[in-house]
C-alpha cells in the first residue's frame, strides 16, 4: 500500500507492505524496519529498530492529529489511487465552509450574507464555558451563506457559513 | 454517624465527596443537571435524582429543588463542595430550616466573613494583620501625605468604588502623590461617580498563602498548614503546593495562630481557608476567609496524611476533633495541577466536547481527582475544570519530577487541555527555584518567544508520525475487514472521522 502523508504540512511517500507477518516499510524510499501493535484504538506502540514509541491518534470533526510523545503534529493522510484524494487537493480555491470550534451557542452574527470579507475578519460569535469565540473568515471573499440563527445551539464541525 | 449524605455539586468535586463518602459507609445521593446525566458524579453515587436545567440557576444554584431532593431522598446532611451554593449563608438557612446538617460553617459565621467592614472590625481586634493604610477615603492631600510618610513607599492609591484597575495608582516617591491623587479620584468619579480614594502600603511581586484550619463544633480550632497558591491566570489559581518554598516552621506557627484567631473571631467551624498576601520580606497581610472547602486541598492531605473531607463530615455529625495542634505533622512536599478544557494556542478559551481517548497517569506520588472519562462529552454550560493531578514527594524536587512524569503520561484526546501549560511552568528556573509571586504566569506567558524547547521532543518525530500515520490507516482497516471491531466506540470515530481522506474509515463505515 502507498499513501502520501503530510505531517505538519511536509510531504512523504509512505509504502507499507506486509511480508512474513512484518510490516516493510520505505519511508520516501528509504527501508525502515517497523514492528507496530495497535495497544487500542487510538493507540499505536511503534518499534523503529528497538526504539519504542507510543503514538496517539486524535480525530476532531475534519481535522486529524497524531500525538508523538507530548509533541502533537497535524496529519493528512491520502491514497494516490484515490480519485477523492486529488479532487480534495484541489478545492483550497472554491467555496470554504466555516466550522464551529466546539460546542456552543451562536451569540452574534458579524458579517451577513453578501458582506465582503478579509481573510481573517470576524464572521460568527460562538459562545462556550461563559467566553466568546471570534469565528474567523478563512479568505478573502463574501458571505454565501449564514447557515444558523442567533440564539442557535451548535456541536462541534457543524457549518456555521459559506465564504466564497 | 449519617447514614445518608446529599451532593450538592458536580464534576470531580462531587466525585470526591461521594468516595468519602462510600469510605465512610455512608449512601451518597447525587443531584444533576440536564446535560449532566452521563456524567461521572451520577455514575458514582447511589441515588441520582434530576434537578433541571443546565443554567446553573435552574439546578445546582436552586435551593428549593435540593432541599427537596434532601427530603425526598432521605438525607440528613448535604455536603455543598466548593463553588455553586457552598459559600451561601442563605443555603445554610434552609438547610437548617428543613433538619439537614449542611457541612460547612453556620450562616452567621458565613455572614460575618462576607461583611467586609464588620470581618475587619472584629479582626482588628483579635490583632489579625492587615495591608496598613486607611481603610475610609482620604479627606485630603495633607491627610495622603501623612498616611504615606507613616506606612512607607511605595504606596497605592485605590478607588474605593473601585474595581478592574480603575482609579489604582501605584507611587514611589513622594513627589508623586499629589499628581496621581488627583489621577486617581478624577478616574475613579468618572468610571465610577465617586472620587472617593484610600490608600494602602502596595505589596509589590506579592505571594498568595493560604491556610487551612479546621473547627469543630466543641470549640476547638486548629491549623493545617499552608497552600501557596501565587501561580494564578485572571485571579483564577492554576498551581498549588504545600508546603510554601518560603515559609518555615516559626513563620507557619505565627501564621497558623492569626489564622485560627481569624477563625475563632467569626465563631468559625468545619474546614475553611484563611488567605494572606505575603510582601518580599515575608510579612504577611489577612486577604479574606473562604468559608468552604478549598479545590487546592487535596495538597494539604497529602502533607498531613489527613482526609478533610472525612474530617468534614465526622465534624458535621458532631465529633470533636480526633487530634491536637501538636499532633499535626507536615511531611513531604505535594503540588497540584489544575486540568482545566481550555485551548492553549487560543488564548486558554474553554474548550469543551467529547473526550476520543483518555490516557491517565498513575505510580508513585500520583493523586488524580478526575470528573472525567473517555466518551464522555464535556458540557459548555459550568466551569471547565476536569481533573486535578497532585505530584507529592518526600522533598519538592521530588514532587516535581513525580509530577513532570505523570504529565507526559497524561493524554486527553478530542478536546483542548492546559496541560503542556503545566509542562513550562514546572521546568520554569524561577519556579524550580520557588520564585514566587502572583505575576508570575503572565509574565511567563509574555516570554514568548523565549520559551526553551519542550526536552525529550525526538528529531525524527514527524517521521515517526508520518509512519503512524499510515499504520493506523491499514491496522484499523485490517481489524475491519476481518469482521472484528477494535472496540465498541471504533465504529463510531471512524463515522464521525469519515469525511476526511482517511480511507479506511470510510471503508469501515461502508461495510458497517
Amino acid at each position: 500500500m502507498t499513501y502520501d502523508v503530510a505531517i505538519d504540512g511536509k510531504q512523504y511517500r509512505l509504502e507499507l507492505n506486509r511480508v512474513e507477518g512484518l510490516w516493510r516499510c520505505r519511508l520516501d524510499g528509504r527501508e525502515i524496519e517497523v514492528d507496530a501493535v495497535l495497544a487500542r484504538p487510538n493507540v499505536l506502540s511503534l518499534r523503529l529498530g528497538n526504539k519504542a514509541y507510543e503514538v496517539k491518534c486524535e480525530r476532531v470533526a475534519q481535522d486529524l492529529h497524531l500525538w508523538v510523545g507530548s509533541a502533537r503534529f497535524a496529519a493528512e493522510v491520502r491514497d494516490p489511487r484515490s480519485l477523492r484524494g486529488r479532487s480534495r487537493a484541489l478545492d483550497d480555491q472554491g467555496p470554504k465552509k466555516l466550522t464551529a470550534p466546539m460546542p456552543g451557542r451562536v451569540v452574534r452574527i458579524l458579517a451577513h450574507q453578501g458582506v465582503q470579507v478579509e481573510a481573517g475578519a470576524g464572521v460568527l460569535v460562538v459562545e462556550a464555558m461563559k467566553m466568546q469565540n471570534e469565528i474567523k473568515s478563512p479568505k478573502q471573499g463574501t458571505i454565501q451563506k449564514i447557515l444558523v440563527a442567533e440564539g442557535a445551539a451548535v456541536n462541534a464541525g457543524d457549518v456555521l457559513a459559506i465564504v466564497e | 454517624m449519617f447514614k445518608k449524605i446529599l451532593i450538592a455539586n458536580r464534576g470531580e468535586i462531587a466525585v470526591r465527596v461521594i468516595r468519602a463518602c462510600h469510605e465512610m459507609g455512608i449512601e451518597a445521593v447525587a443531584v444533576y443537571s440536564e446535560v449532566d446525566r452521563a456524567s461521572l458524579h451520577v455514575r458514582k453515587a447511589d441515588e441520582a435524582y434530576p434537578i433541571g436545567a443546565a443554567a446553573a440557576s435552574e439546578s445546582y444554584l436552586n435551593i428549593p429543588k435540593i432541599i427537596d431532593v434532601a427530603e425526598r431522598s432521605g438525607a440528613q446532611a448535604i455536603h455543598p463542595g466548593y463553588g455553586f451554593l457552598s459559600e451561601n449563608a442563605k443555603f445554610a438557612r434552609a438547610c437548617a430550616e428543613a433538619g439537614v446538617k449542611f457541612i460547612g460553617p453556620t450562616a452567621s459565621a458565613m455572614d460575618a466573613m462576607g461583611s467586609k467592614t464588620r470581618a475587619r472590625q472584629a479582626m482588628e481586634r483579635a490583632g489579625v494583620p492587615f495591608v496598613p493604610g486607611t481603610s475610609r477615603g482620604l479627606e485630603s492631600y495633607e491627610q495622603a501625605e501623612q498616611v504615606a510618610a507613616r506606612i512607607g513607599y511605595p504606596v497605592m492609591l485605590k478607588a474605593a468604588a473601585g474595581g478592574g484597575g480603575k482609579g489604582m495608582r501605584l507611587v514611589h516617591h513622594p513627589q508623586d502623590l499629589r499628581s496621581s491623587l488627583e489621577g486617581a479620584r478624577s478616574e475613579a468619579e468618572r468610571s465610577f461617580g465617586d472620587s472617593e480614594v484610600y490608600i494602602e502600603k502596595a505589596i509589590i511581586n506579592p505571594r498568595h498563602i493560604e491556610m487551612q484550619v479546621l473547627a469543630d463544633e466543641r470549640g476547638h480550632t486548629v491549623y493545617l498548614g499552608e497552600r501557596e497558591c501565587s501561580i494564578q491566570r485572571r485571579h483564577q489559581k492554576v498551581v498549588e503546593e504545600a508546603p510554601s518554598p518560603i515559609v518555615d516552621a516559626d513563620m507557619r506557627r505565627r501564621m497558623g495562630e492569626v489564622a485560627v484567631r481569624v477563625a475563632q473571631a467569626a465563631g468559625y467551624t468545619n474546614a475553611g481557608t484563611v488567605e494572606f498576601l505575603v510582601d518580599q520580606e515575608k510579612n504577611f497581610y489577612f486577604l479574606e476567609m473562604n468559608t468552604r472547602l478549598q479545590v487546592e486541598h487535596p495538597v494539604t492531605e497529602l502533607i498531613t496524611g489527613l482526609d478533610l473531607v472525612h474530617l468534614q463530615i465526622r465534624i458535621a455529625a458532631g465529633e470533636p476533633l480526633p487530634f491536637t495542634q501538636d499532633e499535626v505533622n507536615i511531611r513531604g512536599h505535594a503540588i497540584e495541577c489544575r486540568i482545566y478544557a481550555e485551548d492553549p494556542d487560543n488564548n486558554y478559551f474553554p474548550s469543551p466536547g467529547k473526550i476520543t481517548l483518555l490516557l491517565a497517569p498513575s505510580g508513585p506520588g500520583i493523586r488524580r481527582d478526575s470528573g472525567m472519562y473517555e466518551g464522555w462529552m464535556v458540557p459548555m454550560d459550568y466551569d471547565p475544570l476536569l481533573a486535578k493531578l497532585i505530584g507529592y514527594g518526600t522533598d519538592r524536587e521530588q514532587a516535581i519530577s513525580r509530577l513532570t512524569r505523570a504529565l507526559n503520561e497524561y493524554f486527553v484526546g478530542g478536546i483542548k487541555t492546559n496541560i503542556s501549560l503545566f509542562r513550562r511552568i514546572l521546568r520554569d528556573p524561577d519556579f524550580r527555584a520557588g520564585n514566587l509571586h502572583t505575576g508570575f504566569l503572565d509574565q511567563m506567558l509574555k516570554r514568548k518567544e523565549a520559551i526553551p524547547a519542550e526536552p525529550g521532543v525526538d528529531a525524527n518525530a514527524p517521521e515517526i508520525a508520518a509512519i503512524a500515520a499510515g499504520m493506523f490507516t491499514v491496522l484499523g482497516a485490517a481489524a475491519a475487514t476481518a469482521g472484528e471491531r477494535t472496540s465498541p466506540d471504533s465504529g463510531g470515530e471512524a463515522a464521525a472521522g469519515s469525511k476526511s481522506n482517511w480511507k479506511a474509515a470510510a471503508h469501515r463505515e461502508a461495510i458497517r
